[in-house]
């Protein structure tokens, strides 16, 4: 037997991409470490991170004010891969966007995968790269994880939970509550772009690749709303369920109305081809590196400019306003001068031909 | 968009509801027969706009809502078989039949997808030899010919792999069915434009000499719609019963001709039940014999499943325009989307089911007019 | 039933046989099955349903029936100006 080698460790073979995922990767004995250390931690090398603790131990906020933001979101798109993005991108974006909605710094992320046995390992390779990419990209670190093995056909292929740590500004208490009729609802850009990127190429609709996630991160957008200083109520990303969605829990939360200008509505012209050649409404299609922001109708105008001078927030649009109401309704003024009330769906809508 | 935008115009729109307000002066139904129509309808808030003594009622034209349980049955009984790819367009994914739906089935590990045109089954059938393919076939005489252009193509290739599970019906047969029933209330019809832009005009003159009641062939926009409803109101109240086409851009009075002779080629006319409504003779297309190897239905022997529909729905008055979903106790009650009671709740097209997601409150109708 | 689209007729070609065109639909491109319409020029604008193009937009048509709507709302403004008044029947043909 070989004797230890510093770069392999007591395995003399180093990990070879044609490999696949077995049960053993999940089993914390030697394949384990073997993933750990060859594929997964060199991605993500930081100093609390490179501790190889079970947990991570970080400073508290210093500035009296400063309050933690934490949350988490699970992954488990079909396909893993898509134009624009993939699930990587998503795990890092999707979990920094939460925290952004409250206006915090996104800093400290956790990763845990549950990877189906026979995945190859390099998708799981690519995956991770675009996972440490993107948390470079924003200035966040991965700094504790999880990784099992479930058997053949018991997860697809690949899914991922990523919770996330950030730093709420002293003062700042963003929420649906702030919301008051006459409010301005703004949007940050087009609509639909990623539900329909998604599906486009998980269901193989044969659409010309015009069709792009939009998968961002919106921190720094945020920073620059905030900068503005314009009364923010409340932010929200629309993701799963759409803008419907989003406005929905706002409106039910804050007990408004809203009444939302359909011809407002921003959308790349493709994807409203997209849309109404599929039959699909894009008011329920999700989301992913967009947000709602809730202010104060004087200021609807600085807020605009502030996010359109944003490259993320370049196509912004004012779209409707809070009004008198309760019951939680999301009221759409329609192209022709009509009225409809936005109701959301048992679930994800599908094509249809009727 | 091209030939959309203009069609949702809200200038024409607001001179069109000026029109219908000064002619409308009596009160009148009229029944739109597809659930397109139906849909458009009630996503632009149209019939709130119209005078209150004009009511529109939506038809039966959701195929995938009149498809009856039991083929939805032998659907999910042939999409369980482990050698079977299921086919189907994404609206008939979620209906349910007596175990579920084809979406629940593919929860139970069966190899259901949802494809965008009938030639994507065609191709999995070629790049999947092993395997057998089974396409739903849903619809009007709008997708039939796209059926049967697939069937002709499997046919020729001598695919062995390939099938078809046939539900299409025929609209007129419908109309006139309703026209017939004793509760009638339809005053004139808006016809359905793209059935018409395949089969032409010409079955509406039919229903014409029968019944003498208005039939404007109507596009999907909310200003062919409105375009659709002034000219059937005109008709009314001027006493004319004709058939007049507002969708002369898509249809013209033979309709398509290449289509009608792929028609005449694969299908013949047969009778069907329209779930809720019943049976209606010659109402729907089966597989001309030369083609019936290619029928699923004999393919695979199943043992289908016969259900009978809750006592209190009823889906078949509200099909046929003579009750709106709202005059049914059970809207909204034990019957809603997520319990749908019978086949005008089950899919998001069928009347119930739009009315539900649409709904407007009482109030806010007052405010837009 | 029936959600069919206009969309431009860019390209023909031929597969397997089948007359096919590439349409596009606002900058979203889609093949699309033309054995239906034979007479389908590019250029041309076709409704498509299904995957199949169904029709050709008579644009002669759709220009008739924007033109009369249009003369109904001009009609309608003059008639609120007070400008002209119009007797039961009157028919914009």
């Amino acid at each position: 037997m070989p004797a230890d080698h510093p770069a392999f460790g007591s395995c003399p073979a180093p990990l070879v991409d044609d490999e696949r995922i077995q049960l053993g990767h999940g089993s914390g004995g030697r394949l384990t470490q073997r993933l750990l250390e060859q594929l997964i931690l060199p991605a993500f090398a930081n100093p609390v991170l490179d501790r190889r603790e079970d947990q991570a131990v970080l400073e508290l906020p210093a500035v009296p004010g400063e309050r933690l933001a934490f949350t988490t979101d699970s992954f488990v798109v079909s396909p893993l891969f898509f134009p624009g993005g993939d699930i990587g991108k998503l795990a890092v974006h999707g979990t920094i966007n939460d925290l952004a909605m409250a206006g915090a710094r996104p800093r400290w992320l956790s990763l845990a995968f549950i990877l189906e046995e026979g995945l190859p390992l390099a998708i799981l390779r690519r995956v991770v790269a675009s996972i440490a990419e993107a948390a470079q990209a924003c200035g966040v670190h991965i700094v504790t994880g999880d990784t099992k093995v479930v058997g053949n056909g018991q997860a697809d292929q690949l899914f991922i939970n990523t919770s996330g740590v950030g730093v709420v500004p002293p003062g700042l208490s963003l929420g649906a509550a702030a919301v008051r009729p006459g409010d301005a609802v703004l949007i940050s850009g087009t609509l639909a772009d990623h539900g329909l990127a998604v599906l486009a190429a998980r269901e193989q609709l044969g659409i010309d690749s015009e069709l792009h996630s939009d998968t961002a991160p919106l921190h720094e957008l945020v920073h620059a709303l905030l900068g503005s200083g314009v009364q923010l109520r409340c932010l929200r990303d629309p993701t799963r369920g759409g803008l419907a969605a989003a406005l929905s829990e706002i409106a039910a939360r804050a007990q408004v109305d809203f009444e939302i200008d359909e011809t407002a509505l921003p959308m790349h012209a493709p994807v409203r081809g997209a849309c109404e050649l599929l039959g699909l409404d894009p008011l329920l299609v999700a989301n992913e590196g967009k947000l709602v922001a809730i202010v104060a109708p004087d200021d609807a105008e600085r807020a605009l400019g502030a996010l359109r001078a944003h490259p993320l927030g370049r196509n912004s649009a004012l779209i409707g306003h809070a009004s008198h109401g309760g019951t939680g309704e999301i009221i759409i003024r329609t192209a022709i001068g009509g009225q409809r009330i936005l109701e959301l769906p048992l679930s994800d809508p599908l094509p249809r031909i009727c | 968009m091209r030939y959309i935008d203009e069609f949702r115009d809200r200038s024409r729109a607001r001179a069109l509801l000026q029109e219908i307000q000064r002619i409308a002066v009596r009160p009148w139904v009229i029944m739109e027969v597809c659930g397109g129509q139906t849909h458009s309808i009630l996503r632009y808030g149209l019939d709130a706009l119209l005078p209150a003594h004009l009511e529109l009622v939506h038809g039966p034209g959701c195929p995938v809502c009149v498809t009856p349980l039991e083929l939805i049955d032998r659907a999910l009984a042939i999409a369980a078989r482990p050698e079977v790819i299921f086919t189907s367009f994404g609206d008939m994914l979620r209906v349910p039949g007596s175990q579920g739906s084809l979406l629940d089935a593919r929860g139970r590990g069966a190899d259901v997808r949802m494809v965008y045109s009938p030639l994507d089954a065609v191709r999995l059938a070629r790049e999947n030899p092993a395997r057998q393919v089974v396409f739903f076939a849903v619809g009007f005489e709008t997708t039939a010919p796209a059926i049967a252009m697939a069937v002709k193509l499997a046919h020729a290739e001598r695919l062995p792999n390939y099938s078809v599970l046939v539900s299409h019906v025929l609209v007129p047969p419908a109309m006139a069915a309703i026209l017939e029933s004793p509760g009638n209330r339809v005053n004139a019809y808006l016809g359905p434009g793209h059935v018409a832009a395949i089969m032409g005009c010409g079955e509406y003159e039919d229903l014409l000499r029968r019944f003498a009641v208005p039939v404007v062939i109507t596009g999907f926009e909310p200003i062919d719609l409105l375009e659709g409803i002034w000219m059937a109101v005109r008709q009314l109240e001027e006493g004319r019963a004709e058939v007049e086409n507002q969708y002369s851009r898509t249809v013209g009075k033979d309709g398509n001709l290449p289509a009608r002779r792929a028609l005449q080629e694969v299908f013949e006319v047969c009778d069907r039940n329209w779930r809720g409504v019943g049976p209606i003779p010659q109402s729907g297309f089966q597989l001309r014999p030369e083609f019936r190897a290619l029928d699923a239905g004999s393919r695979f022997d199943v043992q289908s499943i016969v259900t009978s529909e809750p006592p209190q729905c009823i889906s078949g008055l509200v099909l046929q325009g003579q009750k709106r979903p709202t005059d049914c106790p059970a809207f909204g009650r034990e019957c809603s989307p997520e319990h749908p009671l019978g086949a005008t709740m089950v899919s998001s097209e069928g009347a119930c089911a739009a009315y539900y997601s649409y709904r407007r409150s009482a109030a806010r109708a007052g405010d837009a007019r | 039933m029936c959600l069919a689209i206009p969309g431009l007729l860019k390209e023909r070609f031929e597969t397997a046989g089948l007359p096919m065109g590439r349409v596009d639909f606002a900058g979203l491109c889609k093949e699309v099955c033309l054995a239906y319409v034979p007479e389908a020029r590019i250029g041309d604008y076709v409704v498509v349903h299904v995957g199949f193009a169904i029709s050709c937009i008579d644009a002669a048509e759709a220009e008739r029936t924007l033109q009369l709507l249009d003369a109904l709302g001009e009609l309608a403004s003059a008639e609120e100006r007070g400008e002209t008044a119009r007797k039961d029947g009157d028919a914009i043909h």
